[in-house]
């Protein structure tokens, strides 16, 4: 393939190119909008031999992950697809995925968890996920949703990592949009991720393991320490996957990107489209000589802390914006998390919060400049007016 | 048939003495009868409740095969995503030899919170064994009722009281709903028939797609008995034609036994503390009325099997 020659693709058949190039052991899902193209379009892969995975069409998302965790537990490459309710459906499961340390990579397309009902893109769902022991990568565009599906199987099959992967991206602005994506080649792909081999499975049955067994007292805390443990090294190991990646395919990735961030005095931090958005404003902001900048968290799950910090650090102000509630009163999930590694830092700036787009309400590049013109205000003037607000909402 | 104890020694050992469950327990008594149907390798699966933590509480597992718990509701599920693991790697070559899948699971495990689980992986066609071992409620959290729980017996969710006779409402025809799915084998059994029971297991694992029994499981702790009396209260559920034994092989029906004299339903329960109350005079009309439903229950089979072979 020449370099640089982009296929125009939505980010779910992105995801499910991703999957046919990975070309898994076992795929089992169950199709939810805004995914469902997901599933539709690898479905279409094994109808037409061009993949030789086994598909389980489960009847929930439930049973996917159930299914999963039995085929992953076999020494089976898994993977699976899901968004919103589907999530909360197979939450006990997901639990026990990461807990049992099975490397499954999870697309998820994310979308705003009901009631009311609603397909469009928030983050509540995988935000509500993020203490589930899963790794989370957040995406930012088609290109990236298709590179971090298989840096993910790589991570998620690291020796020293060994847990599951969940690929985030926006429902319907990235899911459903049409984008040009430089695709690898198929065999780039599989010498990357190379073959999966478990270090043990329920199929080798002359040397019988025990899955799942009851843990009491006296060694339930450890194995969760082992796990607290294994994000710790995740954070250690994830740049070995980095490099490789660089290696196999000359693109960078990192924890978290920084967007002419580095000299500025304000900063907006944002996950996945909303950078985009994001770095147009910035672009806009800088020509009028204004010294804003982005931040841009690749990883949710393990909490990129120390880069962060280090970006954080010499701002003066930061807006972190939300597109999920946590209903704590405190503003969103990755607001609290940021103004927690800031506390013992000696040099942190003002730090403020946003919830913005629920239900998949849009955010306009008015919008994120009326934040950058807060933040610049509350810098001149030491006052900022309020520590939590809401984006783009009838108050 | 050979005797119980040579069919042991014809297959590996899978679940090991030592284990927890009470003495008595019918549970392991199914697993170590069903797993006698079959000499290949077998992979088991089992849904949370007695059997799964009695036999692996870390770091013990009385499990001499590979064994998988995922959680309370989802074995079906789990062992589904085992057996096309297992149909992945051998088409690929990484797995050769012939293995066998068996899902364990409890009636509440089956009738309620596991039913979707297992219709899916039924409608799906895994090949592999589903044997729900019914003891009739949940007793691994202290015998609650469930969707299987006898009409009648008290529960500590629906006990009997002044103003109850605990559980109102009738079993649920787990079997008669795993039938309708059209697998090629679905079955009921009992651990006092034993060679029946193997014999079916036997079946069971053959199947060519998935296979379903049913086996009364019997909890002296729930049904308030004494322990060394688990077989002959087993015995009386079949004699009564409360419990009866019969298998549907792609679609057809036959009682595999049939009591020379059916005793009374109030045989099988007077055995048992949990429908004690049900001894007192303003129960009659409740007892009538729950021999007259295994009555008909019993005369519906007959129907059918006679209806089965002349077609």
């Amino acid at each position: 393939m020449a370099k640089n020659k982009l296929t125009p693709l939505m980010g779910d058949q992105v995801a499910a190119h991703a999957m046919r190039q990975i070309e898994p052991d076992v795929v089992a899902a169950y199709p939810i909008t805004p995914q469902t193209e997901i599933v539709m379009n690898f479905s279409q892969f094994v109808a037409d031999g061009r993949v030789d995975t086994e598909m389980i069409p489960v009847e929930s998302e439930h049973s996917a992950m159930s299914a999963c965790v039995g085929a992953a537990s076999a020494g089976a490459r898994t993977m699976t697809a899901t968004s919103a309710n589907g999530l909360a459906l197979m939450w006990e499961i997901v639990y026990i995925a990461a807990s049992t340390r099975l490397p499954i990579v999870m697309p998820v397309v994310n979308r705003a968890l009901s009631a009311p009902i609603n397909i469009h893109c928030d983050h509540s769902d995988t935000m509500g996920a993020r203490d589930s022991g899963w790794i989370q990568i957040y995406c930012e565009n088609a290109q990236e949703v298709y590179e971090s599906i298989i840096l993910a199987v790589r991570i998620a099959e690291h020796e020293k990592i060994q847990l599951p992967v969940m690929v985030c991206q926006d429902g319907f602005i990235t899911s459903h949009a049409v984008e040009g994506v430089e695709l690898f080649a198929d065999e780039a792909v599989k010498d990357f991720i190379g073959e999966y081999k478990a270090r043990f499975s329920v199929l080798d049955t002359d040397k019988p393991v025990t899955v799942g067994p009851l843990d009491l007292q006296d060694y339930y805390f450890e194995h969760k320490r082992q796990q607290s443990q294994a994000m710790e090294d995740a954070l250690k190991h994830i740049p070995e996957a980095f490099e490789a990646f660089h290696r196999a395919f000359g693109k960078r990735h990192v924890f978290v990107e920084s967007y002419r961030a580095e000299d500025a005095e304000a900063a907006v931090v944002a996950l996945s489209s909303t950078a985009g958005t994001v770095k147009s404003v910035v672009d806009k902001m800088r020509e009028k000589g204004h010294k804003v900048g982005l931040i841009k968290p690749r990883f949710f799950r393990p909490f990129p802390a120390e880069k962060i910090a280090d970006l954080i650090g010499p701002l003066k102000a930061v807006a972190v914006l939300d597109r999920s509630e946590s209903f704590s009163t405190q503003g969103g999930p990755m607001y609290s998390e940021i103004r927690g590694i800031m506390y013992d830092e000696p040099k942190r700036p003002r730090i403020i919060n946003y919830i913005y787009g629920l239900g998949g309400r849009d955010i306009f590049e008015s919008d994120v400049e009326y934040v950058f013109r807060q933040l610049l205000e509350g810098v001149k003037s030491g006052k900022f007016e309020k520590q939590v607000g809401y984006l783009g909402v009838r108050d | 048939m050979a005797n119980l104890k040579e069919l042991s020694a014809a297959v590996p050992e899978r679940l090991s003495s030592g284990h927890r469950l009470c003495a008595g327990c019918g549970a392991s008594i199914i697993v170590r009868q069903i797993l006698m149907g079959t000499k290949d390798p077998v992979v088991v699966g089992a849904s949370t409740g007695c059997l799964e933590v009695a036999t692996t509480i870390y770091p013990y597992t009385a499990w001499e095969t590979p064994f998988i718990h995922n959680a309370f509701e989802n074995v079906a599920a789990t062992i589904s995503g085992v057996e096309t693991a297992y149909r992945a790697l051998k088409k690929k070559g990484r797995i050769e030899k012939e293995i066998k899948f068996i899902a364990f699971g409890g009636d509440g495990g089956t009738y309620d919170i596991g039913l979707q689980s297992l219709s899916g992986a039924l409608e799906r066609g895994h090949r592999f064994v589903y044997v729900c071992y019914d003891n009739g409620a949940y007793m691994n959290t202290g015998i609650q009722r469930s969707g299987a729980t006898p009409r009648g017996a008290s529960t500590t969710t629906a006990p009997s009281g002044k103003k109850s006779y605990g559980k109102k409402q009738r079993r649920k025809d787990l079997t008669a709903i795993v039938a309708a799915h059209n697998i090629p084998y679905v079955a009921q059994g009992s651990i006092a028939n034993w060679s029946d029971l193997i014999t079916k297991a036997e079946k069971a694992f053959n199947a060519d797609g998935p296979a379903f029994i049913n086996v009364m499981s019997i909890c002296h702790r729930g049904w308030r008995f004494n322990q060394q009396d688990t077989v002959s209260v087993a015995k009386a559920a079949v004699e009564s034609c409360f419990w009866p034994l019969y298998e549907i092989v792609d679609g057809k029906l036959r009682i595999t036994y049939k009591p020379k004299t059916k005793i009374a339903v109030s045989e099988w329960m007077d055995k048992q503390g949990r429908f004690k109350h049900l001894k007192k005079e303003d129960c009659r009309e409740i007892n009538e009325e729950i021999q007259q439903e295994v009555d008909a229950e019993w005369e519906r089979l007959l129907k059918r099997e006679a209806a089965d072979s002349d077609n």
